[in-house]
């Protein structure tokens, strides 16, 4: 078999968080009762006309700017004309030849390197509504709630070489989109979905191959079997000595399988022209330098921050950055700069992520805030406290609440530094234990930490483990 | 003398004297339809019971001496395109034949504000794509001056019914000539305004660039003070032009003193029938010798007009009829065997020929392939158009035409020729594709005693200068015979 190197470009479809529609007063909400946020404008009643929400043209600037994308202050938006039933006027308005922003890149991490992918462009277009089946009926019913809702679409360059760089962009471009808080990112509502165009070439070719374009891709990791089972499908296509078509395809993630939908030749033609009820966007250059200046520091940025500032490796920089209340919790952490970025760094990736994918929660709705946090790390920095004994004084925030220093005394948790006491405990551990001694001196290493355990035993978990490895070292030694 | 043969300014000066109740108008208008209606066939629905509510309504306001809007009380009937709550809204077709809108157009807001009362609504050609209403599913319309001939379209019903004394005032709404070009042929005034100055939320988009709700009446004060009632920014139509619009019929003067009128040679070529272009003339000497100052001028690229009109019309026109598809409100087929199949069987037994004819035609030149060919020309032909307008009125105030190359035809006669059909807007486009307002005045009949129409195109949101012309072309005339003698 030949090498084969896959190419995927992606269209993400995001929807804005927005408070009302694009075009109508209507509230712009999710899991209402359906068709109860409706007006004559989103139901395309005759004679109802759009007015654009100017908020759309800001948040989808927002994005263009994160994106490094040039802003077209004049562009256009145009009709794209289809019959389906959840699209009432049988025309989504949308954005053709002249997209809001345009000519964007996108840095990103995957696999221990820097990868970027080209932008092509950013537009701005509403959402359709939403068919609904079910067998207590016969046919199919349509909620028009959806109808409206804003929508950027962000369309890469063919510049995606493999599923997990696919992925990292998904994930990059979803962190985006809550570090500028535009779109509500709730994948199992829809909020982000996105179409993949897949083609695979011979390794070191520079021609692309036939592309597929597969359709309901509701989730990045379906993203990544989308592409990984249409990539095997080409494969074998070309090494039996038959050709890719090119066609649209529908992916089924339950199956794991995609299914062609249309070929070229049925290809839809949208017949795109001008919406002639709406008038040319013109932004103002002022606004546009406005909005650029307003974006919070991004991702990339911070990566670069926690590697270069705090040391923290690249890994351990991208995890934390790319989830914006990590980050949000390490920043304030190192604002208040009592203890290591490193030791908070390492809380946030075990205990903390642990304790967020176990309940679901967001950090913002637990118990714990970065006070806290500096308070639990620096009394295991000081030694004051043991590390399990944190992770004992963690749980119990976790669960109940309460601070630092009352948990500590209340559950007896303080170690005992004191070298005295210490040095004592060791004695009297030696004076029953000749055996390990002796194995230890016969070359037997190991009995360290047996003859360690016993001290920590003897002191009923009390002793500081260091202090404790110190001495009884030191005394073996001697 | 009935009251439904008076001007609405005179019917709002008697309301306010207390010399007749909105009542008593009310049913006379109503009375005077009961007579004609079965000849003319004007409306398409009679909103009698809520017109009498309204007309009561009026007359315990103006007992209790509350202060009203001048043409409260003055019936009013509305084109079946434009949305009204409650009252169907069928845009003559099958299609929309049972559709109650559940809101009001934004003029309808302002005419209801105003106390107006509304009659009912008006016959028109299927969702106004006509010369002669013709096309309307409902049924024919006829020509007050003679019922063997079309009241003219899109508008018809609008026309005819201030020709037969119908209604006082109507609306209708202008795409390539809808209302001049029926009230040239029913010899009334009607008047088409600049794109952008009346909200177009809630008409029934036939070409969103090119539509516009426009008044027709008895007089050009009738004309104007609807027309200050309907103007006016809305935040509903991304369209609508946000500056000061004037109370057009306080501002009315005569203005023939040094007005340059531009006569376009274009519009007095071949195809003008002898009597139009004698009597638009002859109108245009009556002004002069006022002191208007009469300049011969050019618009070269008026030749390209008909073909451009159809394709831009046609192209938004396909996409804005594809939302009757059986789906959410209007006609759906009996039977059908899965989705294509419903909307094909919807669309094809809801919509008449002539509907089928503009959406096959706008649906080709906006398709892959073609769209380069045809669209986009026509739209850089739309900007030559403009900018040639531009030019002219440079040199001139306003620009005096014919309104429609010849006088009413026969019920039938070009209904089997599209092209000829068409032809009949050739004088009316041009208005549309430049975005200007324009109004059509009664200017003499010809030798079969049918009217003819003078068109006054003016400047981008100057409404006022035309309504000055007309005003005084008015006052020359001794005022327009408007109403047929015939009935």
């Amino acid at each position: 078999m030949k090498d084969y190197e896959i190419v995927v470009g992606l269209e993400v479809h995001a929807e804005l968080n927005t408070d009302s529609k694009i075009f109508c007063d209507c509230k712009n909400a999710f899991g209402l009762e359906v068709n109860t946020q409706v007006c004559p404008i989103c139901m395309g009643m005759p004679g109802t006309l759009p007015t654009l929400n100017e908020k759309v043209v800001e948040y989808a600037i927002k994005m263009g700017h994160a994106l490094n994308c040039t802003i077209n202050t004049l562009c256009r938006q145009d009709r794209k004309n289809y019959f389906y039933p959840d699209l009432p006027k049988a025309y989504q308005i949308s954005q053709a030849d002249i997209p809001l922003c345009e000519n964007g890149s996108l840095e990103f991490m995957v696999d221990g390197k820097m990868k970027t992918v080209g932008i092509t462009r950013i537009h701005i277009e509403e959402d359709a509504g939403k068919l609904l089946h079910d067998e207590s009926f016969a046919g199919s019913l349509v909620d028009l709630n959806r109808c409206g809702v804003p929508l950027i679409e962000i369309v890469s360059e063919p510049d995606i070489r493999s599923s997990s760089e696919a992925k990292a962009y998904l994930e990059t471009i979803k962190s985006i989109l809550q570090y500028i808080g535009i779109s509500d990112c709730k994948m199992q509502e829809g909020s982000i979905r996105c179409d993949v165009n897949v083609s695979v070439m011979e390794k070191g070719s520079s021609k692309f191959g036939t592309r597929s374009e597969m359709k309901n891709v509701n989730s990045f990791s379906a993203a990544v079997r989308g592409i990984e089972y249409e990539a095997k499908r080409q494969i074998e296509l070309l090494e039996k000595g038959e050709k890719v078509v090119q066609e649209t395809r529908r992916w089924d993630d339950s199956k794991g399988m995609s299914f062609p939908m249309r070929s070229k030749e049925d290809a839809q033609d949208y017949r795109y022209f001008p919406e002639p009820d709406l008038l040319t966007i013109s932004v103002d250059e002022k606004m546009v330098k406005e909005l650029k200046e307003s974006l919070p520091e991004l991702p990339n940025a911070k990566i670069k921050r926690y590697v270069n500032d705090f040391g923290l490796s690249q890994i351990d920089a991208t995890l934390i950055a790319e989830d914006m209340e990590k980050s949000l919790l390490f920043d304030k952490c190192n604002l208040l700069n009592i203890c290591k970025p490193k030791n908070i760094s390492n809380w946030i990736l075990s205990d903390i992520s642990k304790y967020i994918n176990e309940t679901g929660k967001l950090i913002s709705e637990t118990n714990l805030t970065s006070e806290k946090l500096c308070a639990l790390v620096e009394k295991i920095e000081k030694g004051v406290i043991s590390n399990s004994a944190g992770k004992t004084v963690f749980d119990e925030i976790m669960k109940n609440g309460g601070e630092v220093e009352n948990i500590i005394e209340s559950k007896g948790l303080a170690q005992n530094s004191d070298t005295d006491f210490i040095e004592n405990l060791v004695k009297e551990v030696f004076e029953n234990n000749e055996k390990s001694i002796n194995d230890y001196k016969n070359g037997k290493t190991n009995a360290l930490g047996y003859l360690v355990g016993q001290c920590m035993k003897a002191s009923k978990g009390k002793a500081n483990p260091g202090i404790v490895k110190d001495i009884v070292t030191k005394m073996l030694e001697k | 003398m009935r009251l439904y043969e008076k001007t609405a300014s005179e019917l709002s000066e008697m309301l306010k004297n207390k010399e007749c109740s909105a009542v008593e108008l009310c049913n006379d208008v109503l009375a005077r339809i009961n007579e004609t209606e079965n000849t003319i066939g004007a409306y398409v629905t009679v909103a009698e019971d809520s017109a009498k509510e309204n007309a009561q309504k009026i007359d315990k306001l103006i007992a209790s001496g509350e202060s009203l809007h001048p043409l409260a009380g003055i019936p009013i009937g509305i084109k079946d395109n434009i949305s009204t709550k409650g009252i169907r809204t069928t845009c003559s077709s099958k299609m929309l034949e049972n559709y109650v809108p559940p809101f009001d157009a934004a003029v309808i807001n302002k005419i209801n504000d105003a106390g107006m009362t509304v009659l009912g609504k008006m016959n028109m050609d299927e969702f106004a794509m006509g010369s002669s209403t013709e096309t309307s599913y409902m049924h024919l319309t006829r020509n007050p001056h003679n019922t063997e001939c079309v009241p003219g379209g899109s508008s018809g019903g609008s026309a005819a019914a201030i020709a037969s004394g119908e209604a006082i005032l109507t609306l209708g709404s202008d795409t390539g000539g809808s209302i001049r070009q029926p009230a040239a042929l029913c010899g009334v005034v009607g008047m088409k305004p600049t794109y952008g100055s009346v909200s177009r939320y809630g008409l029934v988009a036939f070409a969103s660039s090119l539509d516009q709700i426009g008044p027709l009446g008895k007089s050009v004060k009738d004309v104007a003070m609807l027309q200050s009632l309907i103007c006016g920014h809305d935040r509903y139509d991304a369209t609508s032009k946000n500056i000061e619009y004037p109370d057009y019929a306080a501002a009315l003067k005569e203005n023939a003193k040094g007005l340059k009128i531009g006569i376009p040679k274009e519009y007095f070529g071949e195809g003008i029938d002898s009597q139009v272009k004698e009597s638009v003339m002859n109108a245009v000497k009556e002004l002069e010798s006022q002191g208007a100052v009469i300049k011969e001028i050019s618009l070269p690229s008026t030749e390209y007009a008909i073909n451009t009109y159809y394709i831009i019309a046609s192209a938004e026109a396909s996409s804005n009829l594809a939302r009757f598809d059986g789906v959410k409100y209007g006609y759906r087929t009996a039977e059908y065997d899965g989705l294509v199949d419903m909307y094909e069987k919807t669309r094809s037994e809801g919509f008449g020929d002539e509907v089928k004819r503009r959406i096959m035609l706008g649906t080709f030149v906006l398709s892959s392939g073609y769209f380069d060919a045809y669209y986009k020309k026509a739209k850089r032909v739309q900007n030559k158009i403009s900018q040639e307008f531009s030019e002219a009125f440079k040199e001139c105030d306003i620009i005096a035409t014919p309104t429609v190359p010849a006088s009413a035809f026969k019920i039938g006669e070009n209904i089997g020729d599209p092209i000829k059909m068409y032809y009949n807007d050739v004088c009316t486009v041009t208005v549309n594709i430049a975005g200007l307002p324009a109004i059509s005045l009664p200017c003499g009949k010809d030798s079969l005693g049918m009217p003819m129409g003078l068109q006054l195109i003016g400047d981008k949101f100057n409404e006022q200068a035309i309504l000055n012309t007309a005003y005084t072309y008015e006052k020359i005339c001794g005022g327009f015979d408007v109403l047929s003698k015939a009935l």
